[in-house]
């Protein structure tokens, strides 16, 4: 019962989140506001994470092709499918859920406990569009970058560990990056990233906005969150994969 | 003028606003005083429609709110100036963002009108450079005076002031309750305070207003109460030894 009351509360938040902004020329500055928030702000982890799983991957790849059969171009090609394929739209998304999801319901939860959306509503203002749809708007905008810098990132970061560690040959590493590149997977990944980004935005708002009491309700609403995004992120990449790679 | 007529409002089974009809005067400072839990802050909230009531009629003018849609209800509350008990400022916006912000969204102004609106109106609540600092950059005091001035940026009909003094010392609690009643008489708004601060009361309270357990138990002036015979209102007002002496004298 919970479930579908919340499913219904949700589709009703959606309702006031994408109704008509109150002025344009705010929500376009409120949207850079954002991108630079929650995109660029998350460069650094993006990039820390793909470099050492990118060099991961490459590692583990190539210490478990010890059999003189396979060819050693593999592991560039696995370290680029990995990366291409899930790493860098799911697990980073998973990530920014974490990262993105948990300081989003924190200060949305905030502004509901210290009256700060009700000064919006006097106003006359719809609060639900007016600070949730910007967040919205600016991931669906700045994460697809993020993942295809991920990408970048990851496959450098498997060429750099092979080289340093003598594991791999550089021109096996790029020929297996270069090697039955389907473009396909690249707009499968960017969807995925986008729907991603839409659930890292809409679900830590939602508990943020309908949070109720003080500091530690603030607290729950930030973990849960975080965990029924991450879940809503796994449940998505199974459908969207079963969708679009059938 | 804003009217509550037969208002009802209960959260599950707890009754917390019974059958209260009040008229709140234009150009007057309007107390509503009572004790914490008493229903103050839900009435307020209800008038200003924060609250949905289960029954009953407000009226801004001749306008019923509680009737309007949504669209009707939005261009009424941008009649509507409010303080909220903590301030309500918006943390990630200065204090001249904060003020701006209303006219920002509402006003037609060019952006040298609205910034010349924002210092004056910070200008009139005593706030001079500090408009870069934040929220949490100025005291309880400033930040209460911050939110008057964005209250009234856009020069509100109705005013609604939630414990304006709470968390303030006596002396920074009558300069806010004084501006709010120099604001009030020079802008004729009908203005609303929700308080439990004695000082106020007797500093401001042109109609008081006493909210017990829900139901409307008394309504008058400040002099009135002196010789009102409600006991509750009595062991309100008259709780501290200060007031019981005062009163002996009175």
């Amino acid at each position: 019962m919970n479930l579908f009351e919340n499913v219904g509360k949700f589709s009703r938040f959606l309702v006031l989140v994408f109704s008509k902004p109150e002025k344009g020329k705010t929500l376009f500055s409120q949207i850079i506001r954002e991108i630079d928030k929650l995109g660029i702000n998350s460069i650094g982890i993006v990039v820390i994470i793909s470099l050492f799983m990118g060099a991961v991957i490459t590692l583990q790849t190539a210490y478990n092709m010890l059999n003189p059969l396979l060819p050693d171009y593999l592991v560039g090609y696995t370290t680029r499918e990995s990366m291409l394929l899930e790493f860098s739209s799911t697990i980073v998304g998973l990530i920014l859920a974490g990262k993105v999801g948990s300081n989003i319901a924190s200060e949305i939860g905030s502004m509901r406990v210290t009256e700060q959306i009700d000064a919006l509503e006097i106003m006359g203002i719809n609060s639900a569009n007016h600070l949730v749809l910007p967040k919205i708007i600016a991931a669906i905008f700045i994460n697809p970058f993020l993942y295809v810098l991920s990408v970048f990132v990851g496959i450098t970061g498997g060429l750099l560990a092979g080289y340093l560690t003598g594991t791999v040959n550089l021109t096996d590493y790029i020929d297996g990056v270069q090697y039955a590149f389907i473009p396909y997977y690249i707009t499968y990944s960017l969807i995925k990233t986008a729907v991603f980004a839409f659930i890292i935005t809409a679900i830590p708002s939602f508990y943020g906005y309908y949070v109720k009491g003080g500091a530690l309700e603030v607290g729950r609403a930030s973990t849960k969150a975080v965990v029924n995004s991450s879940i809503l992120i796994l449940l998505a990449n199974v459908i969207l994969t079963q969708i679009l790679l059938k | 003028m804003i009217t509550v007529s037969n208002v009802n409002k209960s959260f599950a089974n707890l009754k917390v606003l019974n059958d209260i009809s009040i008229n709140f005067e234009a150009g007057k400072t309007n107390l509503i005083i009572g004790q914490s839990g008493s229903g103050k802050t839900v009435l307020l909230k209800s008038i200003v429609g924060l609250h949905e009531v289960d029954s009953g009629s407000i009226f801004y003018n001749d306008r019923n709110f509680t009737s309007m849609n949504l669209k009707g209800k939005k261009e009424i509350r941008k009649e509507i100036g409010m303080v909220f008990q903590g301030g309500a400022l918006f943390d990630s916006m200065s204090v001249e963002e904060n003020v701006l912000f209303p006219l920002d969204m509402f006003s037609d102004m060019n952006e040298k009108e609205k910034k010349d609106r924002a210092n004056f109106c910070l200008n009139r609540v005593n706030i001079q450079n500090s408009n870069h600092l934040f929220p949490a950059e100025i005291s309880g005091g400033m930040q209460k005076r911050v939110a008057i001035a964005r209250a009234i940026a856009l020069n509100p009909k109705y005013l609604f002031c939630d414990e304006p003094n709470s968390g303030l010392d006596p002396v920074t609690a009558i300069l806010i309750d004084n501006l709010i009643l120099e604001i009030t008489k020079e802008y004729n708004m009908t203005t609303i305070i929700n308080t439990h601060d004695m000082n106020s009361v007797m500093e401001i309270g042109e109609k008081i207003i006493f909210i017990s357990k829900g139901n409307k138990a008394w309504e008058g002036s400040k002099n009135e109460i002196f010789d009102t015979d409600n006991q509750d209102l009595n062991d309100f007002v008259f709780a501290s030894e200060l007031y019981k002496k005062i009163k002996k004298i009175s």
